[in-house]
């Protein structure tokens, strides 16, 4: 048998374009939306998958990277599923993708207008993690009450001496939503502001949320404890980079490690191009 | 050197492969049919199609044959399938009281209209493993007892007509709770979000496609005491209903077809609340197939999330807590959750460590900084 | 405009050639702008019966169901635009008050704004889409700031007292899109409007 482009039917995918519409229209805001059983489990990318569904067009080129890069085995299978269901033509390269599906990072190589940057979202809910009931966290959100989340925030500063929240560090969009920009490393939270346009699915939670060019994004810090996006201080081993992001591989028995770019196509350009140190 | 994140195309291959040999098993066995499966593990089908939401025993039976018999695997692959399906109407609300029974029992009384009817049931037999089963020839109903559950079953259908709900008995003499009249159509937890604060229908959905696990540990918690209903089985009944759908163009509903779905009404005693003058409440379960262990659950556990509704107190249990149960009853949710653990999470564990290092760095610093100074 | 009652086939007529492809890429379009205050795009595929425009006719097709309750103002509430609606969409039409899509010249829908949806506090997504039929659509009138723009854009609004009120009511309130032939271009809530100084 055979199924409709990109997998979804012609309703489903309506519903899911007027929930990332709204979403767009409400920067930060997490939009309920009837999200489905996709082929891929919850917690896999099923949110993504939805808003990249609702968003190609046969003309598109998708990228899709998990942990920034495109070869981990998830992103290869969701790849393959808008290979197969879609037919849109893919890439590894950020500059020649019209919609970039990320688990957990943001590409190093700058975004621009008409790309479009899909994150798959586990939990959408900033204030999950201080207050489980969805119920009380939407009035927080309606009130804009986010004095426990600063509460929060500054006894990390009181117990560590710093706010101890190395990803899905909070931010708040255009001084009024606190979002959750996913897992990303806080590391990426100052590429959030982007030319590009920003969508972000949470298939299990049933939520979708936007945050359009060029939107005012903040990261929650405090005056004398300003944010500080910092990342381990090596260069690049294979390319070289100083401002990547970067994995740590242990590379023998010993517990020898490397230090190397989590974005493959930012580190295998820069080789490519002998900017390698 | 640096190669372990690459080749995750070929891994993919090969693991496919290697689970469809998985799958398949010794070649020297012959394979499953699905008729087999749908006819010899039917209970099983019934769960997938329960849970699944989608009534359709051969494809169910196909999902299970799939899923190498993981049935949180074959519900997923139904749900998933189900997307896919466009939607052409709703069906007129199923009537029960018209159901052709193959089971009906009552704990409430002894006897009455329509009688008791066992129907298929493990409930008397001895758990006691059948040898005669690992024959693979011959085993099962002589013709004879075919022939008998035939009859038994066309008995049955006969009766169908005539077998009231016992619920109607109490509700008579003014003990029961009336349930309000409500026409309006369900929400659809398929096709709306979940959100709260959640009406019955919506909570009864929640429930029916619910993991049977979990809502019967939910049910047995309330039973050991965390909001104890005190619910007796005033109706347990299993048999075949009609599915019939108004055709506008047609003026008139038509019969799509029969399915059979398991239903419980519980009779819970009810000492009376602030609002509530002393009477019987009810709890209710409606589950696709032959699923009665999930029916009762169901039950047990509607009528601990009406606390509210009836004035009651809220102890506190995890089963009156409606947006506990219903955000966490979903298996097919619960598990894709729990097993994206298993994907890659270098880059949140990077920063983490890194955050680690740090403190631990500040920690020691701070601990040994004076000695340090000193010397 | 024939006055007798529309036929069949007048119905179902213009609607998407290849639904698929085509709802996609109207799609791409209606997001485009809706990300870019200001920005005018072409939005193809439905040819609606007049005097609804290619451009509102393509949003209609690309986001009403019969999920999605309609408004049509007088002037666009004939019966061969119900029909074709119906027919293409399946949407329910509604009062202005009740409606998630509301179509029509602005002269006609600014009347019915203060009744329309504008969300409430915990879900302000449950309000109204406009879709505002205009002659034409230029990048000059009203100065326009905020998400999605990056320094400013201009856009020739009917009416800056209304968009800007709007903005203020943020994050409650109604998103819009300007359809004019088959361009469209949109306003969500959060663009801060100011008239020319």
């Amino acid at each position: 048998m055979s199924y409709n482009f990109a997998y979804l039917d012609e309703q489903t995918k309506r519903m899911i374009r007027r929930a990332i519409l709204k979403g767009v229209a409400i920067p930060g805001y997490q939009v309920p939306f009837a999200s489905r059983e996709m082929p891929m489990p919850y917690g896999w990318g099923t949110g993504g998958v939805q808003v990249s569904a609702a968003c190609l067009t046969p003309d598109d080129v998708f990228k899709v990277i998990d942990q920034g890069a495109d070869d981990t085995t998830n992103a290869v299978s969701i790849r393959r599923f808008f290979e197969k269901t879609a037919g849109v033509a893919v890439t590894e390269k950020t500059a020649e993708a019209t919609v970039i599906q990320t688990r957990h990072r943001i590409p190093e190589t700058p975004l621009c207008a008409d790309q479009i940057l899909v994150y798959q979202v586990p939990i959408p809910e900033p204030l999950r993690f201080l207050e489980p009931r969805e119920t009380e966290t939407r009035k927080m959100h309606g009130l804009e009450e986010y004095g426990l989340m600063h509460v929060k925030l500054y006894e990390d500063i009181a117990r560590h001496g710093e706010i101890a929240t190395a990803y899905a560090y909070p931010v708040k969009v255009e001084d009024r939503y606190v979002m959750d920009p996913s897992p990303i490393p806080k590391f990426d939270n100052p590429k959030l502001e982007s030319p590009a346009l920003q969508l972000f699915g949470a298939g299990r939670e049933q939520r979708i949320y936007a945050l359009p060019p060029f939107t005012k994004v903040a990261s929650l810090d405090f005056e004398d404890y300003p944010f500080d996006p910092s990342k381990a201080a090596h260069p690049c081993a294979l390319c070289g980079a100083e401002d990547s992001y970067l994995d740590e591989v242990i590379v023998d028995d010993a517990g020898g490690r490397m230090f190397v770019c989590s974005d493959t196509d930012y580190c295998a350009s820069r080789r490519d191009t002998g900017e390698a140190a | 050197m640096y190669v372990a994140v690459k080749g995750g195309e070929r891994a993919i291959d090969a693991a496919h492969e290697w689970l469809a040999d998985e799958r398949r098993g010794a070649t020297d066995v012959a394979e499953l049919s699905i008729p087999q499966i749908r006819e010899q593990l039917r209970l099983a089908v019934n769960r997938v199609m329960a849970e699944g939401s989608l009534y359709d025993p051969d494809l169910a039976a196909l999902a299970i044959k799939q899923a190498r018999g993981d049935m949180i695997e074959a519900i997923f692959l139904i749900r998933a399938y189900r997307t896919t399906l466009p939607r052409f109407g709703v069906s007129a609300p199923i009537d029960t009281g018209a159901m052709r029974c193959d089971r009906r029992i009552s704990a409430t009384f002894k006897d009455l209209p329509g009688g008791q009817i066992l129907g298929p049931t493990f409930d008397y037999t001895h758990r006691l493993l059948d040898f005669a089963l690992m024959a693979e020839e011959g085993a099962g109903a002589t013709p004879a007892v075919a022939e008998a559950a035939g009859a038994a079953r066309a008995a049955g259908g006969a009766e169908a007509t005539a077998l009231p709900h016992v619920a109607e008995y109490l509700d008579r003499e003014g003990l029961l709770q009336p349930e309000p009249e409500d026409n309006t159509p369900p929400r659809d937890l398929t096709r709306e979000p979940l959100d709260f604060p959640a009406d019955r229908p919506l909570k009864l959905q929640a429930l029916a496609r619910g993991d049977e696990g979990f809502v019967l540990s939910m049910a047995y918690s309330t039973q050991r005491g965390y909001a104890r209903n005190h619910p007796f089985v005033g109706e347990l009944r299993i048999g075949r209903v009609a599915v019939s759908m108004d055709i506008p163009e047609l003026g008139f509903a038509i019969d799509l077809g029969e399915i059979t779905v398991s239903e419980c009404e519980t009779v819970n005693q009810f000492t009376g609340s602030k609002t509530e003058p002393p009477k019987f409440t009810r709890g209710y379960g409606l589950v696709f197939g032959q699923s009665e262990r999930k029916a009762i659950s169901m039950a047990l556990v509607d009528r601990a999330l009406r606390w509210e509704e009836l004035g009651e107190d809220d102890v506190g249990a995890p089963a009156q807590d409606a947006e506990f149960v219903l955000s966490h009853s979903d298996n097919v949710q619960a598990t894709g959750f729990l097993e994206h653990i298993k994907l890659p999470h270098y880059v949140d564990f990077q920063s983490e460590l890194e955050l680690i290092r740090r403190l631990r760095a500040e920690a020691m610093m701070a601990s040994t900084g004076p000695q340090e100074a000193a010397e | 405009m024939a006055l007798s009652a529309p036929s069949v086939t007048d119905a179902m007529g213009g609607g998407f050639a290849n639904p698929p492809r085509d709802a996609a890429i109207a799609f791409r379009a209606a997001l485009g702008v809706m990300a870019r205050p200001g920005l005018i795009r072409e939005i193809t595929g439905g040819h609606p019966p007049l005097p609804l425009s290619p451009a509102a006719g393509s949003l209609l097709l690309v986001l009403c169901d019969p999920e999605t309750r309609v408004y049509l103002s007088p002037s666009c509430d004939t019966d061969a635009i119900r029909a074709w609606l119906r027919f293409h969409t399946g949407a329910p039409l509604v009062s202005a008050g009740q409606a998630d899509f509301a179509i029509g010249p602005w002269a006609e829908l600014a009347p019915d704004l203060p009744l329309m949806r504008k969300g409430v506090q915990d879900y302000p997504d449950r309000s109204v889409t406009l879709i505002v039929e205009m002659d034409h659509l230029s990048p000059k009138g009203a100065r326009l700031t905020g998400p999605g723009i990056k320094d400013e854009a201009w856009l020739n609004l009917p009416d800056i007292a209304a968009f800007a009120a709007n903005a203020r009511s943020f994050p409650l309130g109604f998103d819009t899109f300007f359809t004019a032939g088959d361009h469209v271009a949109a306003l969500p809530r959060s663009t801060r409007v100011a008239g020319v100084a």
